[in-house]
């Protein structure tokens, strides 16, 4: 277990874009190759340091997505924040080649890892999804067929991150339930969620309390909160729902 | 918008508190002086990072100001005003 091994002080490493993949409007995933990259866990993050001309310094926090498994590079999934001031240079300017700073992996709460057993829920409101879908893959990656049910939450169809992903993942019949929500925009033909996620939408999707489920709760704070608190309501285990927020606008 | 629309969660600032500590603290247990409640690091209320000047975590139940940690020119400040012990 990465807790029980002895760690030396993070550091910022120089990363190389090798890969970019355009996931949804204005959301983009950079793949990424860390020299001496430690591997890391599903559900943990890394720092992104970028520096301007005149020294000026801005951080922020990305999840992982891609699986511990996945040798390829380290995947980070951005969206773009208007007023956002990494995530702009992240998503439309960045190229293949290019060079980032950054530190990880980090965190130890907010990780699963295939070994447990207890029945999973996943919660995410837009680009939340990123750190769940390390879990997706990493779950995908271990062949485990520990009961999972996704519920995501975005604005449009479109909007949906890892969109063919989640449904071949879905399709493989190994445990994994996906329910998606779409708020705003709907096609046509639609018959899933169309609201916000509600009281009566986790009493469909959620574990019964009884069955011991662990939830990782993601998106925005408002929907986390909102979430997360709905969950204590219907009785899960407060110590079980963890959750990990992105701020106002999430991203 | 008020403040708690802008909070995260203590996991966010796991990279800061490595700054300081050498080990995950993510995941290290503490316990609140204000209400007596044991929970990890990661799963408390965090307000005032990424944007200002340092991180403040306050207990997700009773809001207490567990830890202060201020990154300033030549060096750290770090407060635990609010933690009765930590188990690390």
């Amino acid at each position: 277990m990465a807790r029980a091994a002895v760690q030396r002080r993070l550091t910022w490493r120089l990363a190389k874009v090798v890969e970019l993949v355009d996931e949804a409007p204005k959301v983009r995933s950079l793949v990424l190759a860390v020299p001496d990259w430690p591997g890391h866990q599903a559900g943990q993050h890394v720092d992104v340091r970028l520096t301007s001309e005149d020294g000026y310094q801005a951080e922020r926090s990305y999840s992982i997505a891609s699986a511990p498994e996945d040798r390829g590079g380290v995947m980070l999934t951005v969206e773009l924040l208007d007023d956002g001031e990494v995530s702009p240079y992240l998503v439309d300017e960045v190229r293949v080649g290019d060079q980032l700073e950054l530190r990880g992996p980090i965190g130890g709460y907010f990780v699963w890892e295939a070994e447990m057993a207890d029945p999973l829920l996943l919660v995410a409101g837009g680009s939340g999804i990123c750190p769940l879908m390390a879990m997706l893959r990493h779950r995908a990656a271990r062949s485990s067929t520990v009961p999972t049910r996704l519920l995501y939450s975005s604005r449009s169809f479109e909007d949906v991150i890892y969109r063919a992903e989640l449904d071949r993942l879905t399709a493989a019949g190994d445990g994994l339930q996906t329910f998606l929500t779409l708020t705003r925009v709907r096609p046509t033909t639609w018959t899933g969620f169309d609201r916000r996620v509600d009281r009566e939408m986790l009493v469909q999707v959620a574990w019964s309390p009884e069955r011991r489920p662990v939830a990782f709760v993601c998106g925005p704070t408002p929907f986390v909160e909102a979430v997360a608190r709905l969950l204590v309501e219907l009785g899960q285990d407060p110590a079980r729902v963890k959750t990990e927020r992105f701020g106002p606008t999430g991203g | 918008m008020d403040e708690t629309q802008l909070r995260l969660d203590g996991n966010a600032c796991g990279g800061m508190l490595r700054e300081v500590f050498t080990t995950d603290m993510t995941a290290a247990r503490g316990a609140c002086v204000g209400c007596g409640t044991v929970g990890q690091v990661g799963g408390q209320h965090l307000y005032g990072y990424p944007h200002g000047p340092g991180a403040v975590l306050r207990c997700s139940v009773c809001e207490t100001v567990l830890l202060v940690l201020v990154h300033t020119r030549e060096s750290y400040r770090l407060g635990l005003p609010g933690l009765a012990w930590m188990q690390i």
